[in-house]
């Protein structure tokens, strides 16, 4: 019999607040993919000339002549997390190697707990190093005008990005059943061959997905890159050179804009392009991952 | 950030002031953040002035404050540049006739590392230096080295591209149809544009006046090549000579009445004018003050 006592209230409620926390993911992300979409399809639309966005360097949108070329600014993102993801993909897979074949006890424990401290730091205070530590150092080590370029950013990304990439590998490592090691090891393979011939092999959608998840996490990034990078549109020729990334074009600029206008949807157009381009990235790691469960 | 400094401010005032016994007139005041500093030492000088009158100060750009001004959102904007042909229109489409006031001046001083040799500028060096296509971009071109500056070029600070200062400074130097280089490092505030050329030997920046500190140095600017050279001071933009000075504006949605008559009356007075003097800008007349 069912009965609609108390204990009925509270498991129809439990199951109820369960479900909407299940689901609210994803009215979250449909929300502000149709929020974004809807304030940028006025100017996708209307005066987007997709040629110049995506070919021309001229980002001038508040010009008598307003210019809407984005090349510089996806220049300026892909070069700064792409040289995050040289410092930091072999920093943080040896991290992760090292936690999870290597360190034991203490040590092991003690490394966990820095590594998700240093996930903790607010990027903020990583711009404010860049800014005033990293910028007059690189301007003295190497003789260059200015120490706020891709150089910059792209060392405080990558060391931004290597704890959730050392993290989500050492998951992956630790995942490789013991099993494997175990007949390694009896068919005589030493601790370098049990590495790379078979945990490394067995692991490595996990630490492709783990990679993924730290350009996403490059891409996304604002505040660092804004205070790091110079802000400047330029296609970099060197490491020296200021470079504008296209989150931080977005959060210098929509504060001051007038609510609806060219300048605003322009803003929501990168916003767009940023948004497609982190869900492949996510999604790309996603299927990597789930390519690892079915094994 | 710094914008909401004055909103918890004046939450508190209007909290600590109000006393309930009488009821006390509200303006609102909304607009430039370059004229916040100001409009909020104003706000809180008018309060020991006329206690009966609470003054709402908020920034959010000059733009935002034109635009509630026209709405009848806000009793006053202040605005860094002059109300636009299509921003007149679209008030009176409203049926507000906006009234200008000038309440001062900013002059917008050129700032150099303070090792920096240069002493004076012509304004077409400026321009050649920011403006699209213009040929100086070492500082050998205008025949200095820089110590400290070992590649010799120039590095660029300017700002992002909707703030007040950034369109001003274009007007009055590229011209109308003019454009910046690109590759300028655009930094988010005035205060930044000075950190960064203080720290940057090969940097050249612009910013308010009142931004100027000790360790960068401000080159005299002379409008033409045979030209006095005139260097940025509050007397030289008081007095007009100064060629990079903008006006600093209050719009109100028609001709003030009542408690925003009086409060544009006494910022327009000496006493006004003395709280922006003290603030780093010009007042809109020369002012005697102690």
């Amino acid at each position: 019999m069912d009965r609609r006592d108390l204990a009925w209230y509270v498991d129809k409620t439990a199951q109820w607040v369960i479900f909407a926390g299940g689901i609210s993911a994803i009215v979250f992300i449909v929300g502000i993919f149709i929020f974004i979409t809807k304030e940028g399809l006025d100017f996708v639309l209307g005066p987007l000339n997709l040629g110049e966005f995506f070919t021309s360097i001229a980002w001038r949108p508040t010009s008598n002549n307003p210019t809407y070329g984005a090349l510089a600014l996806i220049v300026g993102t892909a070069s700064v997390t792409g040289f995050a993801m040289l410092l930091s993909v072999p920093l943080s897979l040896g991290a992760a190697l090292f936690i999870a074949e290597f360190a034991t006890g203490k040590t092991r424990e003690v490394l966990k707990v820095l590594v998700e401290m240093l996930a903790a730091i607010p990027s903020v205070v990583w711009g404010f190093v860049g800014m005033s530590i990293m910028h007059p150092l690189i301007m003295r080590i190497f003789d260059v005008p200015l120490g706020l370029g891709v150089l910059n950013a792209g060392l405080i990304l990558g060391l931004m990005a290597a704890p959730i990439m050392t993290t989500i590998a050492e998951d992956a490592l630790k995942a490789v059943p013991d099993a494997y090691r175990e007949a390694a090891e009896a068919l005589g393979a030493t601790r370098w061959e049990v590495i790379f011939k078979v945990v490394i092999p067995a692991s490595r959608n996990g630490l492709l997905a783990a990679v993924l998840l730290g350009v996403g996490r490059g891409f996304g990034e604002t505040m660092a890159v804004l205070m790091a990078s110079g802000h400047a549109i330029n296609i970099p020729t060197s490491p020296f050179d200021s470079v504008r990334a296209l989150t931080a074009t977005i959060a210098s600029e929509l504060g001051d804009t007038v609510r609806g206008g060219d300048h605003w949807g322009s803003l929501f157009t990168l916003g767009i392009l940023l948004f497609v381009v982190t869900f492949v990235i996510n999604l790309t790691a996603d299927i990597v991952v789930r390519g690892i469960r079915k094994k | 950030m710094k914008r909401f400094f004055p909103l918890v401010a004046l939450a508190v005032a209007a909290c600590g002031g109000s006393d309930g016994r009488n009821q006390r007139a509200v303006i609102q005041n909304k607009g430039s953040d370059t004229l916040l500093n100001v409009a909020q030492a104003w706000a809180e000088a008018y309060a020991t002035v006329n206690a009966d009158v609470a003054v709402a100060v908020t920034g959010g750009g000059s733009g935002t404050g034109i635009s509630a001004m026209i709405n009848g959102t806000v009793d006053v904007a202040n605005s860094s540049r002059k109300m636009r042909d299509s921003e007149i229109e679209a008030a009176r489409a409203n049926g507000v006739e906006p009234i200008e006031f000038i309440v001062g001046y900013d002059a917008l001083a050129v700032y150099l590392h303070e090792d920096n040799p240069i002493e004076a500028l012509t304004v077409d060096q400026v321009r050649a230096i920011y403006g699209e296509g213009g040929p100086v971009t070492k500082w050998s071109d205008l025949g200095v080295a820089v110590p400290g500056c070992g590649s010799d070029e120039i590095v660029l600070v300017s700002r992002q591209n909707n703030s007040g200062t950034y369109v001003y400074f274009k007007e009055a130097v590229l011209g109308d149809d003019g454009e910046y280089k690109l590759g300028s490092r655009d930094m988010h505030g005035s205060k930044d544009v000075v950190d960064l050329v203080e720290n940057t030997p090969c940097a050249i920046g612009y910013s308010g006046l009142a931004y100027a500190t000790e360790h960068v140095s401000m080159p005299c600017i002379s409008s033409e090549e045979d030209s006095d050279c005139v260097s940025p001071t509050i007397a030289t933009a008081v007095d007009g000579s100064y060629p990079i000075a903008r006006p600093l504006f209050m719009y109100t949605a028609g001709e003030p009445q009542g408690a925003v008559k009086d409060y544009m009356d006494w910022i327009l007075s000496p006493a006004g004018q003395c709280v922006i003097l003290e603030r780093g800008y010009a007042p809109y007349t020369e002012t005697e003050c102690t």
